[in-house]
């Protein structure tokens, strides 16, 4: 079991009548590991939560959570994880320290102490109703009652959409932590500085089916480096170059994009070409992210 | 108030079904009620006969008010469907006006539309049009269905201006409602309470003989337009002045609060919960007790009262020496208040079958506003997760049936001096009805598997199972037909031995009902709105 993936989805379907909500996708999360799912808003992150749940039933494809099946085996396996929902609706009645109780009860067991020391962390005031509470704070009761759960696997979405970033750094803390406890942590998320932060791998979604999977170094390869270099003299053989892109050239200087497995006949060029100042920067994830997102249109 | 028009049209793309129903169901039914008493009582000298009958039956007068003018067929209809169309408007206008005001509040619709070119008054003040017209609507149509039968075209304008006066004044108690709490359930418990206490007044004013407190309650005013009997105009002013008094109260209320809040200031909770809020029972107990204790207080109320007035009834009708011969061949003053104690629970049990449904529907009312996602994404079943909510829904039926009965025995007998005796009676009476509102839990469950997003059903098949009760009788409905309500499978009378086969039958269709919604809630998708 150890071995065996946390979180495995292949060839997911899932339709709301016409809507194609999933179209074919496919996740692996390791035990063990941070994974960053990413995805454009209504690309299908949130339906791929509930299916894992069995809250869904999925129309076709294998899913297998915690070596288990969603659906059937929704409450044992359901005994072994937390979901913090990306909309989190409290009972307007029960104040927020009920909420935590209540819901780290029906999952089997709380930790009270960590309960204390989380909400000392978040600064929540657990004695406030409900309806009282922000959309941030509301997030926080949702995030201490999984937290403060004795459970091996955290199912995450969009969990800091309402945190105000000394929150989200308090977050990324406690996420940092919970991955030295061993926990696995499937991380949805519209945060790129928390992704790059947090995950060990990254899944992007684009209308229900997956676009890219794997280490963020290794996504970053696959991308363009952007160069700026000012130069002796500019060599004219650089915009037939293959794979570069946006080139400038203004007197010596000159900037351009160029995909990753063309970046060392480029810097050859401009090595023979007298370098005298050089900037390499990688892609960010917010470029790569761009690069996926925009291609809906 | 910028802005409202375009409110107006939300709320009507928003309403499109269930409004025409509701208006087509109300007027429908009294001009169903006219064609109806027209058919079956044609001579002046059958309708006379049967205005002695409803004269000497109190229980008769309790649910459907005074006959002004049994001779006339338009009398008989003012008699028999004023009262049941005026109730069915003003629940009609404060589920409207609760839906499009108190309820947008609470879901932050209404912050999204106050961001936007919106008056602070346009929101209540579209709601209210809304309602306002639906009601003129109905008075309309009320007007053209009777006086296109025939019947005098002033007495159908009564008529229809006093269903509607009705809708408008509870348009206004609606409004006030919503005020003063910041939960729309509340708001619109709050004003259905305040029409079952108008019910409640006017019952007891009218099996009384008790004008002055019949005079109280608006469904009372309603009898007194005295439609087709001399109408009465200026109690049409009295509605319009309430309605518009209720509404000026409701915009006072609504300059001293925040949007979202209510008057009262919400009180902060335990910082922890207590050891027995642990399970899916603890919570729905925890969700639904409040509401339950207010049903149960007004079930007391209502026993009380109705028991306390059944002796009196005897002596009423003996004050009249043509009632009492009739009264004598309908079996004594016993069978008297016999009967009307019976029609009393079977009304008392009619209401706790939208209890019932009520507490059932909260399982979707969890689902829709996705807390229940909380819940099942734990250890919780879907089965055990249903059958939590299902326990309040079928034992909270009993229990208020259970106070209803108790408390309309213990007030009988303290006046006849058997309080042990009679409250056991009743409550046996009373646990009778109960199975009969559990079928009602079931049909609620059964839709809330299969059809989440037609639970409002439920009600109707509610609203279907009072009229015929009310109205199966005077249309001599078919056997078959009438046997569609679990209400016709309860035996009717105090007093009679018990055939406990109509009831087994009921528990085993609930059973069925219960057990289909469970399974077919298993196998679904949640689904919110």
């Amino acid at each position: 079991m150890a071995n065996s993936p946390a979180v495995l989805i292949t060839g997911l379907t899932k339709h709301f009548g016409k809507v194609h909500a999933l179209d074919g996708l496919d996740l692996t999360v390791r035990t063990g590991e941070v994974h960053g799912f990413l995805g454009p808003n209504g690309a299908g992150k949130t339906t791929t939560l509930r299916i894992l749940l069995g809250l869904l039933r999925a129309d076709a494809g294998h899913t297998e959570l915690l070596g288990g099946h969603p659906w059937r085996d929704a409450v044992e396996l359901h005994r072994r994880l937390a979901y913090v929902p990306g909309d989190v609706v409290l009972w307007p009645t029960l104040s927020g320290g009920e909420a935590i109780d209540l819901l780290g009860r029906l999952r089997g067991g709380l930790d009270r102490q960590r309960k204390a020391a989380l909400l000392d962390r978040f600064g929540l005031d657990p004695a406030k109703k409900g309806r009282a509470y922000s959309k941030g704070n509301r997030q926080k009761v949702a995030l201490i009652a999984a937290l403060a759960s004795e459970v091996d696997l955290l199912l995450l979405d969009e969990p800091t959409s309402g945190l105000d970033p000394l929150m989200e750094a308090t977050f990324r803390e406690v996420i940092a932590e919970e991955r030295t406890r061993g926990r696995t942590v499937l991380l949805s998320s519209h945060s790129l500085a928390e992704v790059e932060a947090l995950c060990d791998q990254v899944t992007i979604i684009r209308d229900g089916r997956t676009v890219e999977t794997g280490t963020l170094a290794g996504l970053r390869h696959l991308t363009r480096t952007t160069i700026s270099a000012d130069l002796d003299h500019v060599p004219h053989l650089l915009n037939e170059l293959a794979g570069v892109h946006a080139l400038t050239v203004s007197g010596s200087h000159v900037s351009f994009q160029i995909d990753g497995e063309h970046l060392q006949t480029a810097l050859r060029l401009l090595t023979d070409a007298g370098v005298r100042q050089l900037t390499c920067r990688p892609a960010t994830l917010e470029e790569l992210f761009l690069r996926h997102y925009q291609a809906v249109a | 108030m910028n802005g409202t028009l375009t409110l107006v049209r939300l709320a009507l793309r928003r309403d499109r079904v269930l409004l025409p129903v509701w208006i087509v169901v109300i007027a429908g039914l009294v001009t169903v009620s006219a064609s109806a008493i027209a058919e079956l009582y044609p001579h002046a000298g059958q309708r006379i006969a049967l205005g002695v009958t409803i004269g000497a039956t109190p229980a008769l007068q309790a649910l459907t008010g005074p006959v002004f003018d049994a001779a006339s067929v338009g009398g008989l209809t003012a008699w028999r469907a004023t009262t049941m169309a005026s109730a069915l408007a003003a629940l009609m206008s404060i589920l409207v006006v609760t839906r499009h005001t108190r309820a947008e509040e609470e879901t932050g619709r209404a912050e999204l539309l106050g961001s936007c070119v919106v008056g602070r008054q346009a929101v209540p003040a579209a709601a209210v049009a809304v309602a306002v017209t639906a009601n003129a609507v109905i008075t309309l149509l009320i007007t053209v269905g009777l006086a296109g039968q025939g019947l005098p075209a002033a007495g159908a304008l009564a008529f229809g201006a006093a269903v509607g006066g009705t809708g408008w004044v509870f348009t206004g108690v609606a409004l006030a409602a919503a005020q003063l709490t910041t939960h729309a359930r509340t708001a619109s418990a709050l004003a259905c309470a305040t029409l079952g206490l108008a019910f409640l007044l006017r019952a007891l004013g009218d099996a009384a003989k008790a004008e002055a407190l019949a005079w109280s309650s608006p469904l009372g005013w309603a009898q007194r337009v005295r439609a087709f009997a001399g109408e009465r105009w200026w109690v049409i002013a009295l509605f319009a002045v309430t309605a518009l008094a209720l509404v000026a109260a409701a915009a006072l209320l609504a300059r001293r609060r925040d949007l979202g809040a209510g008057l009262l200031p919400p009180r902060p909770g335990r910082p922890d919960a207590r050891a027995s809020l642990a399970g899916p029972v603890a919570l729905a107990w925890r969700l639904q007790r409040g509401g339950l204790l207010g049903w149960a207080v007004g079930f007391a109320i209502a026993g009380t009262l109705f028991g306390a007035l059944a002796h009196s009834l005897g002596d009423l009708v003996a004050d009249n020496p043509h009632m009492a011969a009739l009264l004598a061949r309908m079996g004594g003053t016993d069978a008297l208040t016999d009967a009307f104690l019976t029609a009393e629970l079977s009304v008392l049990a009619l209401v706790a079958g939208g209890y019932a449904v009520q507490a059932t529907l909260r399982l979707r009312g969890e689902e829709s506003a996705l807390r229940a996602e909380s819940v099942l994404a734990t250890a919780v079943t879907r089965r055990r997760w249903s059958l939590s909510h299902l326990a309040l829904a079928l034992g909270g039926s009993a229990l208020i049936m259970s106070v209803g009965g108790l408390s309309a025995g213990l007030a009988h007998g303290l006046r006849i001096g058997r309080p042990a005796g009679q409250a056991a009676r009743m409550l046996g009476a009373a646990l009778l009805q109960v199975p009969a509102t559990w079928t009602l839990a079931g049909i609620a469950m059964l839709l809330f598997g299969l059809l989440p997003r037609l639970t409002a059903l439920a009600w109707a098949a509610l609203v279907a199972f009072a009229l015929l009760a009310q109205l199966g009788e005077l249309l001599q409905l078919d056997d078959a037909v009438m046997n569609l309500s679990p209400f016709s499978h309860v035996p009717q009378t105090l007093g009679r031995p018990v055939d406990a086969g109509p009831l087994l039958g009921l528990l085993l269709v609930t059973a069925a009902l219960l057990a289909a919604g469970i399974v077919a809630f298993q196998r679904r998708d949640l689904q919110q709105e």
